[in-house]
């Protein structure tokens, strides 16, 4: 048996789920079952990698013998690790949601294409963490965007339609004016290497301006307060599976390469007022995501400002981490936020899919009575919106107290502020949807089944947030292998 | 890897599987399911009373996990948590029994006994919480295994009642949590430490101490019920009745007050809080709540209802106690974390008693009810006259010594505060003592249910008569060891160092 350190992990966490994709797209009648079996698959391998980061560091790959500046490089440290981690567990759940989810009602026309499309987003994901230079990052980023904007047209519904073409043109634009700055980047520095962009001499106005259109492009994509309104269309009217990888996993790739930029290439550029102007978006995003969720009418749609908000935390780390001399604290509390937002807004996506199978309407009141229908569904809702509130034990939590620290003990409690006010928002609507659902029906419960697998998935994916809370330290480890920042877990002013 | 190291975790895991367990019952595996909360319920008495009997003996119990490096989970035994832990775990018993006879046949029993399970167990990891980050994690814990109860009945004022009720305690946990945290980033992690935890500190940042006491008491505010932060309580009422004695007695506003005791007594120290001067500002909240509580008690006719403002008066006495600096009166305030507790929940008791047996659930219609419910009006009168102060019962013991310690340490106005409690006590009690025992029945009852051997169900009835027992043989029974006030003392001694 071959050593974990020695497995060729990197070339196959991307070639596994592009050779699925390519075989269940070919094979169709089969789709269901090869597509599953490619998930479980990946997701091991995914999973395989983080565990040989985290005991043998930072991890390289040259595909086909290729090195950089010519060949496509592959490299994992603990960042990229962790995110194909949560690609693997999110992942691995909504395969096997899917698997129950798309009927053969449409004459299994959103079975046949789902299957080939997911696991070529999860292709793109992949490569996307993994990816060692900053073209092959714009290629995975085409990728994904396209492949995502498929998977919500998949519903074919209107809104779906509707919200689809402007996540389209939204997405084209963001990755145009991302290219465009990695062009600019190359000129000035001749390389798109990850690691050689950041040891070269760049300076003045072109770096300047090129880390500008990078960070447009992608604070488009990752859907910053006021570059949200493409979001909600999208993710709410998406068949629920997709929304789950959309909310969990898509929004999280274009964030990833906007720390890649400021923590790895030019953090010598972050001032204050970019930094600030970039956490007071996130809090605005947070305050305005939030109230949006208060008042929306349809259930998915409460669900995807949701996640307008809990993406507004993630830019916290810029004024926080950035240009820190103890950044760690404020990395590592995004770090679990990010993961635990995954998970539990994924879970949370699933179990509203299977509510909306069983209830009158898609609106929020129509899910009255629920609680009785699906006791299970509604749990797994009420423990992903826990940790998205951030209340103990959760992920959510663990990351949101090493945020209050970093914020706190470094006297920036404008910071903290936001965060509490944001769980407040996040217990308003979760509990809303709570109220509706334990709302008892006169009469008899309906009696109504969706399949176990939906209900369970779901349940998996909020428990996974769940644990996240006591693997907090295991997490905190691994996001240390190649770090950008330094510092102690939690900060003491004093003593 | 000793037992003394497992022995805390053990006390909350062994009401926590059980009702994880229960969460996956069939509605109708009622056999298994009583079995299971009676198993968790009777071990963790056993477990419970080996930790008192070690840590009387100055024993110590720790159990700790590191979450991240700087945030450990602390589950640790001192006087004060075993105090707490041990009126929780009785009254779970009594309660358990009381809830088992009482939702005998509704619908969802097994949702309510996993979070009635669950709520006990974070109660009790409540009270041997180690440091604030665990206190504070199990206090919110409490707040959602709470949710459900509340919301149990699903009816649309159910569901107002949990809702007001979430709105009031995760805002108030959500302050708990900043203060915490900001407490955490000036000191590091908090350890509940006899005589107070935060050593130099107090010489350098007096301002912002001050500052986070307020905070720490505003977010313990709110399930203590203090004025203006009790809103929910009264409006918490429409749960079943044993949920309400679970809130007011055993679990939510005792958490409040423990969680008062524990920052004036381990995190400042009561010597620091009296010399940064926060004493005296919680004092007269207290006093404020005492009697303000007491007063709005009068006016409501619903019974619930008016017990739930006498627990918002009655609860204070707890933070009164502990802020009037003094051995005697801190004696007063600690002592009645049990007290309180006896008393209430038997009132709760038999209020449910009234409702399930006669329909009754207004003062107004319990004229000459007595005569039908004569051993339930008798623990009734026992609760009543010892939240009253009569001797003697529980009550009289927290007020002498209360009112001792008031006089000891100068704060003559305290006693005029206890005096117009005692009075607005008897003002809102008395009357329905005289109309239950000495006045005729108008007319059939609301709504009768056929009259069994009994004059209610058994398994109503002698957790009544228990609980009633207990509040008059902690009054009787003040100065035998290992009584509540025994015990009360040897928590005050230690923390003055006598």
């Amino acid at each position: 048996m071959p050593q974990l350190a020695e497995l060729p992990l990197l070339p196959w966490a991307v070639a596994l789920p592009l050779g699925g994709a390519a075989l269940v797209f070919v094979v169709r009648e089969r789709a269901q079952a090869i597509g599953l079996a490619v998930g479980v698959a990946s997701a091991a391998v995914g999973l395989l990698l983080a565990l040989q980061v985290a005991t043998g560091g930072v991890q390289h790959h040259a595909v086909g013998g290729w090195g950089a500046p010519l060949g496509i490089d592959l490299a994992a440290d603990g960042l990229s690790a962790l995110m194909v981690a949560m690609t693997s567990v999110v992942g691995l759940w909504v395969s096997l949601y899917s698997s129950a989810y798309f009927g053969a009602g449409d004459g299994g026309h959103q079975r046949a294409y789902f299957w080939p499309l997911w696991l070529l987003l999860w292709t793109a994901l992949n490569a996307l963490f993994l990816a060692a230079d900053s073209f092959n990052a714009y290629v995975t980023l085409e990728l994904l965007g396209l492949s995502a904007v498929a998977l919500v047209a998949l519903a074919a519904t209107p809104a779906a339609l509707g919200g689809a073409m402007r996540y389209l043109l939204v997405g084209l634009l963001g990755s145009l004016l991302y290219l465009l700055g990695v062009g600019l980047l190359y000129g000035a520095a001749g390389t798109v290497d990850f690691r050689l962009l950041a040891t070269a001499p760049l300076a003045g106005p072109a770096a300047a301006v090129a880390l500008g259109v990078i960070t447009a492009g992608l604070v488009l994509k990752t859907a910053l307060f006021p570059f949200h309104f493409w979001l909600p269309p999208a993710h709410a009217s998406a068949p629920a599976p997709v929304s789950a990888v959309l909310s969990a996993l898509v929004v999280k790739a274009s964030f990833y390469l906007l720390l890649r930029f400021w923590f790895w290439v030019l953090p010598e550029a972050a001032t204050p007022v970019v930094t600030n102007l970039l956490g007071l978006l996130g809090a605005l995003a947070v305050l305005w995501g939030g109230l949006r969720a208060l008042t929306a009418e349809r259930l998915k749609l409460l669900v995807a400002y949701s996640t307008v908000a809990q993406l507004g935390y993630l830019f916290l780390v810029f004024p926080l981490a950035l240009g820190s001399v103890e950044g760690f604290t404020a990395w590592g509390g995004v770090a679990l936020l990010l993961l635990a937002h995954a998970t539990a807004k994924a879970g949370m996506f699933l179990s509203a899919g299977a509510i909306l199978k069983a209830s009158a309407h898609d609106g929020v009141s129509g899910i009255d009575g629920t609680a009785q229908a699906l006791p299970v569904t509604v749990f797994a809702f009420a423990l992903a919106g826990v940790s998205l509130v951030g209340l103990p034990p959760t992920g959510g939590f663990a990351g949101k107290w090493i945020l209050l620290n970093a914020a706190l003990a470094t006297g920036q409690w404008w910071w903290a502020a936001v965060l509490l006010a944001g769980s407040l928002l996040a217990a308003a609507y979760t509990v809303r949807v709570l109220t509706h659902a334990f709302t008892r029906l006169p009469g008899e419960p309906p009696a109504c089944v969706v399949p176990a697998r939906l209900e369970w998935s779901a349940v998996a994916l909020a428990v996974t947030a769940l644990v996240l809370g006591f693997a907090a330290g295991e997490v905190l480890e691994l996001l240390r292998v190649g770090a950008p920042v330094s510092g102690p877990v939690l900060m003491e002013q004093l003593r | 890897m000793s037992v003394d190291t497992w022995l805390p975790a053990l006390i909350v895991l062994s009401s926590l599987l059980p009702g994880l367990l229960i969460f996956f019952l069939d509605e109708e595996r009622h056999a298994l399911r009583t079995a299971l909360n009676m198993a968790g319920a009777v071990l963790k008495i056993g477990l419970v009373g080996w930790m008192i009997w070690g840590v009387f003996h100055d024993h110590a119990y720790e159990s700790r996990m590191s979450l991240v490096p700087g945030l450990d989970l602390v589950l640790e035994a001192d006087a004060l948590s075993v105090f707490f832990v041990a009126l929780s775990t009785l009254l779970w018993l009594v309660t358990t029994i009381y809830a088992i006879g009482y939702l005998e046949d509704s619908p969802h029993r097994s949702r309510f006994f996993g979070f009635f399970s669950l709520c006990v167990s974070a109660t009790v990891g409540i009270a041997l919480a180690g440091n604030l980050v665990t206190f504070l994690i199990f206090y919110e814990l409490l707040t959602l295994a709470t949710f459900p109860l509340v919301a149990h009945r699903g009816t649309p004022d159910a569901m107002r009642g949990a809702r007001v009720y979430l709105a009031y305690t995760v805002t108030g946990g959500a302050v708990l949590l900043f203060a915490v945290a900001w407490l955490s980033a000036l000191a590091g992690p908090v350890e509940f430490t006899t005589g107070g935890a935060l050593g130099g500190l107090a010489q350098t940042h007096r301002a912002e101490l001050t500052v986070i006491f307020a905070l720490l008491i505003a977010g313990l505010g709110v399930k203590a019920a203090l004025v203006p932060l009790h809103g929910w309580l009264p409006q918490a009422m429409v749960a079943p009745a044993p949920v309400s004695a679970l809130l007011h007695a055993v679990a939510v506003v005792k958490a409040g007050a423990f969680g008062i005791v524990r920052v004036v007594y381990d995190v400042y120290g009561v010597t620091l809080a009296a010399d940064l001067g926060v004493l005296q500002p919680l004092a007269l909240l207290a006093a404020l709540t005492i009697v303000y509580g007491s007063v709005r008690a009068i006016a409501q006719d619903g019974l619930k209802k008016r017990l739930a403002y006498s627990t918002v008066s009655q609860v204070s006495y707890i933070a009164l106690g502990t802020a009037i600096f003094g051995p005697v009166a801190s004696i007063g305030g600690i002592v009645h974390l049990v007290h309180q507790g006896v008393m209430k929940i038997t009132l709760f008791f038999c209020a449910g008693n009234l409702a399930e047996t006669l329909g009754i659930h207004n003062v107004s219609e319990m004229r000459g009810c007595a005569r039908r419910m004569p051993l339930t009006m008798a623990a009734f009168t026992v609760g009543a006259l010892g939240m009253i102060g009569v001797p003697p019962v529980a009550g009289f013991v927290t007020k002498w010594y209360l009112g001792a310690g008031a006089v000891a340490a100068g704060a003559e106005w305290v006693l005029v505060v206890l005096a117009a409690s005692s009075l607005l006590n008897a003002a809102y009690f008395l009357p329905i003592l005289y109309a239950a025992w000495f006045r005729e029945p108008v007319g059939p009852w609301p709504e009768e249910h056929p009259r069994g051997r009994f004059e209610a169900p058994l398994m109503l009835l002698v957790p009544v008569l228990v609980t009633a027992a207990l509040s008059v043989a902690a009054g009787l029974l003040a100065a035998a060891p290992f009584s509540p006030l025994d015990w009360a003392k040897l928590i005050a001694e230690r923390e003055y160092g006598l």
